[in-house]
C-alpha cells in the first residue's frame, strides 16, 4: 500500500518535471506550420517567388496567397512535398520539369568576381581576374549571378540527362 | 517444394526457345574492334587506367572500379587501345557513354596469372575481394556487382544458395546451353559461393522445359553434399528473386525486404560460372554467352563472345538479318530493352540480342482500360496494375506508390495479358523514374540549403568581425588624440 503510494507520487513528480521541461524546451514561436514550411524551402532567399525571402514565401504559401509551385529552385520535388504537407491536390506532370543551371561562357568571363559574390550557395568558384565556373550540384538556378554579371556571359542552360538521371518519358497514347 | 502453384500470378508467354535451344555454343572470332564500356554494372562508371596507344593483354585491368558501387573492367583480348570515347550505350535512352576502344592484335596474349591456389583454402574475405577484382556482376540482367551482394550476405546468416537456372524469358537459351555443356564449372561456382558466404545448402533451380540442362546438371551433381537440382515449373517470371525463392524454398520474401531476410542468396548460373573461372583459374570476366535470336535473324545461335563486341558483328556471325528487323532488343522480350542501333556493344549483363519481325510483336494502338482485371491476376507481386497505371498517367505518383509501385518488379506480365494493349510497364518505368528524380532533387535541395546556411553564417561572422574591428579602431582614436596631436606640433 505505502509502496504503491510512494511509487505513484514518484512517478507523478518525474512525469510532471518532464512535461514542464518539455514545454520549455520545445516551445515554438509564431505559427508552427509556417516555421515548418519555411524549413522545407531552399533557404537561399533568392526572391524568384516574388517575396522577400524564403520565410515570407512560406507564410504566403500557408496563408494561401502563393501557389506551392511558386519556388523555381525547389522545383517539382518541393511542390510535391508542400502539396502533401498542406493537403493540396496538384498535377505534377504538368509542371515544367527540366532543371536549369547557370553556365559561364569562359570566352567572355573577365574574372570580376561579381557573380561569385552574389551566389547564395557558393556554387561559383574562381578568383580575381580568373575565369569563373559553376558547380552544377550546388547551383539552385536562382539567377542572381545572371543579373550580377556585367559581361552578360552567364546563361541558364538545361540540365543534360545522364545515364543516371534519364528515365522513360510518359507513354504517348492511352 | 511447391509444384502446383509455385507463386501467385505469372504468365506463359510463347517460348520461341526452340530456335536456338539445341544449338551448341559457338565461339565468336575476335572482332576487328572492341568497344568496352566503362559502365556495365549498377553504380558508378569504372575509371580507365590505360591511355590511347597503350598495349594491353587479355585479362589485363584497363579500368578500376569507380567510387561507391562499381566494378572494374578488363581487356577482353590483347591489342592496342585505339581511343577512350563515348559510344552508344546499351541503354534504352540511346545516349552515349564512355568506352575503351581496343584494336585486337589477334594474338590473344593473356596476362601472367599468379600461381593458382586451392580457393577452398583461402580466407573468405580474400575470395570476395578476388570476385570484386575480377569485375563480376550479376549476369542475369541486373548487373549488380556480385562481390557486394556476397559481402553483404556474409554477415546475414544465409542458409541456402539458390542458383537461378530458370531462364524464364522467351527466346533466351544461353543459360540452358551453359548448363548443358559446362555443368561442372557451374557447380564449382555454386560451391565456391556457398564457401564464401558460409551457407549450408545449394539449390540449383531449372525450369522443366530444359530437359538437357536438367540431366547434365544432375549428372554433374552426383556425389555432391547438400546440393540439390530443383526442377521448377515453367512459368514467367520464375527467374525473379521473390518468385524463385517462393518456388524453391516456400518462403515469402516480405515486401520491401531482401532475399537474405529469409536466409537466401540468389545468383544466376552464368554468374556462378564466372565466379568459378575467377577463383579457380584467375580469369576476370571478359566474355559471356549470349543468345542471338528472333524471327529476323537468319541463323539463331548461342554465341560465346568477348565483352565489347558490337551487336552488328554478332548478328553478322549469325547470318545477318532477313529484311530490316522491326525491333532490336537487348535481353529478353519481357524485360529487355529496345535499342535503336546495332552499334551497341555486348556488355556483361546482356544474355540476349533479339531482332524481331513485325508479326512477333503486337504493338497495336492502345485502347482504354476495360477493367477486366486480367493484369491483376497476372501480377506476381499481387499489385493492381490498372490503378497504378491510371494514377501514373494523371501525374499522381504518390497515389501509384500507395498501390505498391515500389514493389513492382517491371516483369511485364500485366502488359503481356492486357487485352487493351496498354503500355502498363512503360507507365511504371516513367512513374518510378519521376519519383527517383524527385528524391534526387530534394536531396540536392538539402545540400544547397546547407550551403546557403554556411555562407550566411560566414557572412554574418565577417560582418561581426568587421564591426568589432571598427569599434576597436574608433576606441583607439578616442583615447589617443592628445598624444597624436602633440607629436606633429613638436616636430614642426
Ligand atoms: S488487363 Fe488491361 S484492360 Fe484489363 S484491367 Fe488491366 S489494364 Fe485494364
Ligand atoms: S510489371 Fe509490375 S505490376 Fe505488372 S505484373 Fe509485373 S510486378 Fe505486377
Amino acid at each position: 500500500m505505502i509502496g504503491a503510494i510512494l511509487l505513484l507520487t514518484l512517478m507523478g513528480l518525474i512525469l510532471g518535471t518532464a512535461l514542464g521541461y518539455a514545454a520549455k524546451a520545445f516551445h515554438v514561436e509564431g505559427n508552427p506550420l509556417v516555421e515548418e514550411v519555411s524549413q522545407m524551402m531552399p533557404g537561399t532567399q533568392c526572391g524568384q517567388c516574388g517575396f522577400a525571402g524564403c520565410t515570407p514565401a512560406a507564410e504566403a504559401i500557408v496563408n494561401g496567397d502563393a501557389e506551392v509551385t511558386c519556388c523555381p529552385p525547389g522545383g517539382t520535388s518541393l511542390a510535391a512535398s508542400l502539396a502533401k504537407k498542406l493537403g493540396i491536390d496538384i498535377k505534377l506532370d504538368s509542371l515544367q520539369e527540366g532543371v536549369v543551371f547557370a553556365h559561364i561562357n569562359s570566352a567572355l568571363c573577365t574574372g570580376c568576381t561579381r557573380c561569385y559574390k552574389v551566389c547564395p550557395t557558393d556554387a561559383i568558384v574562381g578568383a580575381n581576374k580568373q575565369i569563373h565556373m559553376v558547380i552544377n550540384a550546388a547551383c539552385t538556378s536562382c539567377r542572381r549571378c545572371v543579373e550580377a554579371c556585367p559581361e552578360n556571359c552567364i546563361d541558364m542552360l538545361p540540365e543534360q540527362a545522364t545515364l543516371d538521371t534519364w528515365y522513360w518519358p510518359k507513354p504517348k497514347a492511352a | 517444394m511447391a509444384f502446383f502453384s509455385p507463386f501467385r500470378g505469372g504468365v506463359h508467354p510463347d517460348s520461341f526457345k526452340e530456335l536456338s535451344a539445341t544449338l551448341p555454343i559457338m565461339r565468336l572470332p575476335i572482332p576487328p574492334q572492341l568497344f568496352v564500356p566503362l559502365r556495365q554494372h549498377a553504380g558508378s562508371d569504372a575509371v580507365a587506367i590505360v591511355e590511347p596507344g597503350s598495349h594491353v593483354l587479355k585479362g589485363q585491368l584497363i579500368a578500376r572500379a569507380g567510387n561507391g558501387l562499381s566494378a572494374p573492367v578488363h581487356a577482353p583480348t590483347s591489342g592496342i587501345v585505339a581511343a577512350i570515347t563515348p559510344v552508344t550505350a546499351a541503354h534504352p535512352s540511346g545516349m552515349k557513354s564512355n568506352a575503351i576502344i581496343i584494336k585486337p592484335d589477334r594474338k590473344d596474349t593473356p596476362v601472367k596469372v599468379p600461381t593458382l591456389l586451392d580457393p577452398f583454402k583461402l580466407p573468405r574475405d580474400e575470395l570476395a575481394q578476388k570476385i570484386a577484382d575480377a569485375g563480376i556482376v550479376g549476369m542475369g540482367g541486373a548487373s549488380f556487382p556480385a562481390a557486394v551482394k556476397l559481402s553483404s550476405a556474409i554477415d546475414r546468416h544465409v542458409e541456402t544458395i539458390v542458383i537461378n537456372g530458370s531462364e524464364c524469358e522467351p527466346y533466351l537459351t544461353a543459360d540452358d546451353r551453359l548448363m548443358t555443356e559446362r555443368a561442372e564449372k557451374i557447380i564449382l561456382g555454386a560451391r565456391l559461393i556457398r564457401h564464401v558466404v558460409g551457407a549450408q545448402k545449394i539449390a540449383i533451380a531449372i525450369e522443366d522445359n530444359k530437359p538437357n540442362a536438367i540431366s547434365a546438371m544432375q549428372k554433374a551433381a552426383v556425389g555432391e553434399q547438400q546440393l540439390e537440382i530443383v526442377v521448377v515449373p515453367t512459368r514467367y517470371p520464375m527467374g525473379s528473386a521473390k518468385q524463385m525463392i517462393k518456388a524453391v524454398t516456400g518462403h515469402e520474401v516480405p515486401a520491401g525486404g531482401r532475399s537474405s531476410d529469409v536466409g537466401v542468396l540468389m545468383h544466376n548460373v552464368a554468374t556462378a560460372y564466372a565466379i568459378a573461372e575467377a577463383l579457380a583459374e584467375s580469369k576476370p570476366l571478359t566474355s559471356r554467352i549470349v543468345t542471338v535470336s528472333g524471327g529476323a535473324i537468319v541463323r539463331p545461335q548461342n554465341v560465346e563472345a568477348l565483352i565489347g563486341t558490337p551487336a552488328r558483328y554478332l548478328i553478322e556471325f549469325c547470318g545477318g538479318t532477313v529484311n530490316t528487323p522491326t525491333r532490336l532488343l537487348l535481353g529478353g522480350p519481357m524485360m529487355g530493352h529496345v535499342v535503336q542501333s546495332l552499334d551497341v556493344p555486348l556488355i556483361k549483363g546482356v544474355a540476349g540480342i533479339l531482332a524481331l519481325t513485325d508479326h512477333e510483336i503486337t504493338n497495336p494502338q492502345a485502347s482504354p482500360c476495360i477493367r477486366c482485371g486480367r493484369c491483376v491476376s497476372a501480377c506476381p507481386m499481387g499489385l493492381v496494375p490498372l490503378e497504378m497505371a491510371n494514377r501514373s498517367k494523371h501525374g499522381d505518383f504518390d497515389g501509384a506508390n500507395d498501390y505498391g509501385l515500389s514493389d513492382c518488379i517491371l516483369c511485364g506480365s500485366c502488359a503481356y495479358v492486357c487485352p487493351s494493349h496498354i503500355p502498363l510497364v512503360h507507365y511504371f518505368q516513367y512513374a518510378k523514374g519521376h519519383l527517383n528524380s524527385q528524391t534526387a532533387q530534394s536531396k540536392r535541395m538539402q545540400y544547397t540549403r546547407q550551403l546557403a546556411e554556411t555562407r550566411q553564417e560566414r557572412i554574418d561572422k565577417a560582418a561581426a568581425a568587421k564591426a568589432a574591428a571598427k569599434a576597436a579602431k574608433a576606441n583607439r582614436r578616442k583615447r589617443s588624440p592628445a598624444k597624436t596631436e602633440k607629436s606633429p606640433q613638436g616636430e614642426s
